[in-house]
Formats: structure tokens, C-alpha cells, sequence
């Protein structure tokens, strides 16, 4: 009886608040119902076939990949598509359908306990990088505890990263692991062995470590990109389909590769699924063209400077105006140094303005990088600001909550 | 005068977790903006530790925080130079390596490479993670604006006799030791807790090293408007919350 309850709670206080305009409804009614049963999660879980995705860049838009991925045999899929990737989020996805088959976006964190609650069938790991230091552990922890909880759990089927060491090493004990040659532009994390404190060196086949043999475990998928851009997926059974995605830039080629080995992995045609996400446009708002008065802007979120390395390379050709919103509230961590990390250096002789919240520590960081660029408190204000004298679609970038923050402002 | 100043980042491959190689990224502008000639070496731990003037080292985790004082004592450079006037300034795990003793991620007690006279144990409890206000003692490194930055360790850093603190705590925990001590220094070494990076925030301090490396010359001002704003949205943001706890 609690069980349901608990879950018919979850519903009711989600609706509930869906109505009363308090955001997204999918948290408070996730707690409530976690409140009535700590179990929920579990038993919501039960009789359903269960993804999670995890990992510090990419979890909404692989979830979102998968998720359509998974559909194209015409199953119904559940996700917790709003990006409230702990159990509260996760409750609130799974009480309002029957749907067989989830996909749930988990914070890295919050992975063990996740999977131990939802006993998940498969589960995939993106990559690991360095993201809100003052309120998440340092990266070589959460891999330890992906290790542990994964070794816990013989029957899953893990879809990793082969090119992240730290996503290896996480991985490393499973009995069902599917090696996906990713790629990993960010590599600065990885360098520590995390098996022996040695040192991992990097070549154009793989990674090692000198000094315990730990390496690149092979493939069984590889993401190949053309000079061109052009990309294609290469399995070792000789399979190879070319990748036409909707969505831009190499690291959502990597995103689609891993979640079709992950759809693959949950009985679903790996090709089948590849052709179903050619079709997603955009993912929770990342790459929407919106409007603002007479201005269109191109959204774009980077939190973190892995996630930077890949945008920088998508927007550094470009002459469009750019826009940089840096907030530091809770959940995009409350220090913003690792703007420091990011080589904004590449963005000299682009108009930029800086904007968000800590427009301040940006303006500081592209002073020093030789970037000029104007100051503008207001994120709006910014993007009219920077559109002044130019026709092109404004591109702007924001971390976590600068991206929301302008997704939805009226 | 030295030419060209050399600053070199010390293990960003190890020591590079916490945006800490802004550190000399600041310095090597703000020299260059005034007429020097600088070369910016990044010094990977794989490879022997370059001559520089001015070695900076930054925040890591722990496993690789143990592996960079190692590597640091088994190369012998940074002590050698250091012995010839070099300027270090050493940030939050790597201020926990130049002093005689720290802890690695079991609270196994590992060597230092003694630059300072601090040994760190790791407390029980909650890290010190937040703003952080430090009055500088003038004796040590002259008159400075108070130095604003973002805390982030499990540490309590104790300071010997041959080394004093850098400053004291108005806001924020510091070196954990319950005396409102942050940092220390001791000759031309200076180590403290603040991110940010430090030297980003805190332009008088970059000035004070960069004089230092090119021996104690008078250096131009620049136009510091643009961390000037900065740092009084920072000092007004954390003047609300004075000493505050650890976390």
C-alpha cells in the first residue's frame, strides 16, 4: 500500500505545483513521495528496464539521445527529461507512466546509490572532468565509487568511455563492459594514474600508464571524424554508418555513439536507434535560436572547462557576437577560478561581452587574455547589447544557471 | 635586471585542479605589460624542473598532491633555487607540499619539500570551503590591501618558528588551526589557501612578487580598474559574514 501512495503523492504534489507555476514540478513531488516511502525509487523501479546515464559533460543530451534512441521500436520510454538527475527527479519521472523501458540522468555523485536502488540493466559513463569543486568531490573519488558500486552489480551492462582513464578505472571491474572509442578533447584530469598514482601518457592510439600497465582497453565502437567534420561510427564486427546528426559540434557525434552502444546493450538495433536521434534538434533548450525583442541569440551551455574546450572549438571561427554569462549560485559551484582553466586566449579579436552574475572574474580573466570585450550586469541587456551593428544570430554561452536563466527570461 | 624573467608553473598536470595556473598567467602579463621580457614555462612533472625566477604551484587532489612533493624532492631544483633567491608562491595543496609534512588521502603522513616551516594534518570534520578576508601582516611582505579569495581543503596547517603567517583571517577559515592564521612565509616563499586565482584577485600581491624576482625594483602602475571591481564586489560580498566557521 505505501508504494502507491507514496507514488500517487508524488503525482499529485507535482501536478500541484506544475500549476501553481513553481517551476518544473518534478522535485518537490519526488521528495514528498521519497518522504511517505524511502523506497520509492525501488519499487517504482521494479518490472522496468532501466538506463542511467552519467558523467560530468553531456548527461542531458545523451539521456535525451538515448531516450529516442530506445523509442525507435515504438516501446514507450520514460526520462527524467527536466534534468533533475537525483532520486527526487528520478521518483517524479517513473510515478506518472507504466512505460517499460526508462532512461534516467543521474548526477555522478549520486550514481551508487541510483543504481543499487533502481538495479539498473545498463548504465553509461561519459567522461569525468573537474566541475563545482566547493560542492561535488574531486574526480578521483567519484571513479573510486562508480568502481565499488559497479563491482556490486555483476548483471549490469556498462557502456564506458574508453578514452577517459578516470572512466576506465570506474568501470574497470564490471563483467559486461562495452569499450566506446569517445574521444576526450579534456585530458587534464587524467593524467594521475588513477590505479597507481603513476603517470598516464597520451598518444594519437590511446592512453597508458608507465608505470602498472593500466591502458586503453579496446573498442568495440570508435567515433572516426573526417577532417571535414564529417563523422562516422566504425564497430570491430565491421559494421560502419556515417553520423548526421541535428545537433552540432564533435562532442554530440561522441554523445549519439555511446548512447547507440547503450541502446544496443538494452536489445534495441544500434543503427536503428543512431537513424531515430538524427532527428533531435535540441536538447532542454541547448542550441535553441530564440529571440529577444528584434535579436535572435544561439544558446549555449558550458559549465566547466572540458565543456568549454568543446564549444571554443565550435565558435572560434565564427564572427557572430558573442556573449559570456558566468553566474556562481549553488549549482554552478561558488567559484568561479576555473575560468582560469578555460583558454579564452582563443577568443582574441571576437567582440565578446561579458555578463551573468560574476561578470566581474570573467572580465578579469579575458583582460588578462587579451580579449576586448564590454561588461554588461543584465544577460538580456548583453545579448541586445552585443546584436548592436550586426545582423548574425548572437552566440551565447552560459554556465548552469546562466543558460536557464536566459532560456527562460520573457 | 633578469632577461627574460622566467615564471614557471609547477606540475599542471598534477597540480593544476584548481584554476591555479592563473597565478602565472598574472604574473607573466603584468610584466609584460610593462615593458619585460618574460618566458611562461609550464612544467610538467615528467620532465626535470626548469631554472626559473618565480615558481608557482597550485591546488590538487590528493592522490597526485603526493606524487608532485616526490617528484619535487627527487629533482632538487625548487630547493636549489629557492636556497638562490627564487620567489614561490605555493596555493592550498602545494603550499600543503612546500611545508615539512602533509597528508595524503588516507591521513598518512608524507615529506614535504621544506620551503616553509608548516607541517598540515587533516582534521576530522567538514572541509573549509567558502570567501575568504585576510589582513596581511605589513612586517612580512610590506603594506597590501587585504587579500580576497576562495577557500577549498580538508587541512589544518601549523606554522613552526622559522616561518609566520601571511596575513589573518577577517572572513573564512584559513590554515585551520583555530588562530585566524592564513598562510605563511618565509624568505622569498609565500603560501596560502586562496583561489581565485590569488594573484588575479589580488593585483598589489602580484606586484609584491614580481618586485621581489626582479629584486625589490619599484614597479610601474597599471590600470587596475577592471580586478578592482572585482575585489570590492568580493570585499563587500563577504564583510556581511565575518569569521565565520568551518563549513
Amino acid at each position: 500500500m505505501r508504494p502507491q501512495f507514496a507514488s500517487a503523492t508524488t503525482r499529485v504534489v507535482n501536478a500541484t505545483s506544475r500549476r501553481l507555476g513553481r517551476g518544473q514540478g518534478t522535485v518537490a513531488g519526488g521528495r514528498a513521495g521519497l518522504r511517505l516511502d524511502p523506497r520509492l525509487l525501488e519499487h517504482l523501479s521494479a518490472g522496468r528496464q532501466v538506463a542511467l546515464v552519467t558523467g560530468t559533460n553531456g548527461k542531458t543530451t545523451t539521456t535525451r539521445l538515448l531516450t529516442v534512441g530506445l523509442g525507435a521500436t515504438g516501446d514507450a520510454v520514460v526520462s527524467n527529461e527536466t534534468g533533475s538527475n537525483m532520486p527526487p527527479g528520478h521518483v517524479a519521472a517513473l510515478a506518472g507512466t507504466k512505460a517499460r523501458r526508462a532512461v534516467l540522468e543521474t548526477d555522478e555523485v549520486y550514481l551508487p546509490r541510483v543504481l543499487t536502488a533502481t538495479a539498473a540493466s545498463t548504465v553509461l559513463l561519459l567522461n569525468l572532468s573537474r566541475d563545482q569543486l566547493d560542492r561535488t568531490n574531486e574526480v578521483r573519488m567519484i571513479a573510486g565509487s562508480w568502481r565499488a558500486a559497479l563491482a556490486a552489480a555483476p548483471r549490469t551492462h556498462v557502456v564506458a568511455n574508453a578514452d577517459d582513464p578516470l572512466v576506465v578505472w570506474g568501470a574497470g571491474v564490471a563483467r559486461d563492459a562495452h569499450w566506446v572509442g569517445a574521444g576526450l578533447r579534456w585530458q587534464h584530469d587524467a593524467v594521475g594514474c588513477p590505479s597507481c598514482e603513476g603517470r598516464i601518457t597520451f598518444t594519437e592510439d590511446g592512453w597508458s600508464c608507465a608505470s602498472c600497465g593500466f591502458a586503453r582497453p579496446e573498442p568495440e565502437a570508435t567515433l572516426v571524424v573526417a577532417d571535414d567534420g564529417a563523422a562516422r561510427a566504425e564497430w570491430t564486427n565491421g559494421r560502419r554508418v556515417p553520423l548526421r546528426l541535428s545537433l552540432p559540434g564533435r562532442f554530440n557525434q561522441s554523445n549519439a555513439l555511446m548512447a547507440a552502444v547503450a541502446a544496443e546493450a538494452s536489445g534495441v538495433d544500434a543503427l536503428a536507434a543512431l537513424a531515430a536521434m538524427e532527428g533531435v534538434q535540441e536538447v532542454a533548450g541547448r542550441f535553441t535560436v530564440r529571440s529577444f525583442g528584434e535579436v535572435r541569440a544561439r544558446l549555449m551551455l558550458a559549465k566547466n572547462p572540458a565543456g568549454w574546450g568543446e564549444l571554443l572549438d565550435l565558435v572560434a571561427d565564427s564572427d557572430a557576437p558573442l556573449v559570456v554569462s558566468i553566474n556562481a549560485r549553488v549549482a554552478d559551484g561558488a567559484d568561479p577560478s576555473w575560468l582560469w582553466d578555460v583558454p579564452y586566449e582563443r577568443l582574441a579579436g571576437r567582440a565578446v561581452v561579458a555578463t551573468g552574475d560574476r561578470y566581474r572574474d570573467l572580465s578579469v580573466r579575458l583582460h588578462y587574455a587579451g580579449v576586448r570585450h564590454t561588461t554588461e550586469p543584465e544577460p538580456v541587456v548583453a545579448v541586445t547589447r552585443a546584436a548592436a551593428g550586426s545582423t548574425d544570430v548572437v552566440d551565447v554561452i552560459g554556465n548552469y544557471t546562466a543558460f536557464y536563466d536566459l532560456l527562460g527570461a520573457p | 635586471m633578469k632577461s627574460p624573467l622566467r615564471i614557471a608553473v609547477v606540475y599542471p598536470d598534477l597540480l593544476g585542479t584548481y584554476g591555479d595556473g592563473g597565478n602565472g598567467v598574472v604574473l607573466a602579463r603584468r610584466a609584460e605589460w610593462r615593458g619585460l621580457e618574460v618566458a611562461l614555462l609550464q612544467a610538467v612533472s615528467d620532465r626535470p624542473l626548469p631554472e626559473a625566477d618565480v615558481y608557482c604551484l597550485g591546488g590538487g587532489e590528493d592522490g597526485p598532491q603526493v606524487r608532485a612533493a616526490r617528484t619535487l624532492i627527487d629533482d632538487g631544483t625548487l630547493a636549489r633555487r629557492v636556497a638562490d633567491g627564487a620567489v614561490v608562491l605555493a596555493v592550498c595543496a602545494g603550499f600543503q607540499i612546500v611545508g615539512r609534512a602533509f597528508p595524503g588521502a588516507a591521513g598518512d603522513t608524507h615529506e614535504g619539500v621544506g620551503l616553509l616551516d608548516i607541517e598540515t594534518v587533516k582534521p576530522a570534520g567538514p572541509r573549509a570551503v567558502g570567501e575568504v578576508l585576510v589582513e596581511v601582516d605589513p612586517a612580512l611582505v610590506g603594506p597590501l590591501p587585504p587579500l580576497t579569495g576562495f577557500e577549498n581543503h580538508g587541512g589544518a596547517t601549523s606554522l613552526g618558528e622559522g616561518t609566520a603567517a601571511l596575513g589573518h583571517v577577517a572572513a573564512g577559515v584559513g590554515n585551520g588551526e583555530g588562530d585566524g592564521s592564513e598562510g605563511a612565509v618565509q624568505g622569498s616563499v609565500v603560501g596560502t589557501y586562496l583561489h581565485g586565482p590569488v594573484l588575479a584577485r589580488n593585483p598589489a600581491l602580484a606586484d609584491r612578487l614580481l618586485s621581489w624576482a626582479l629584486g625589490d625594483v619599484t614597479l610601474d602602475p597599471l590600470d587596475d580598474e577592471v580586478a578592482e571591481s572585482l575585489r570590492q564586489e568580493r570585499l563587500a560580498t563577504v564583510g556581511g559574514k565575518r569569521r565565520r566557521g568551518r563549513r
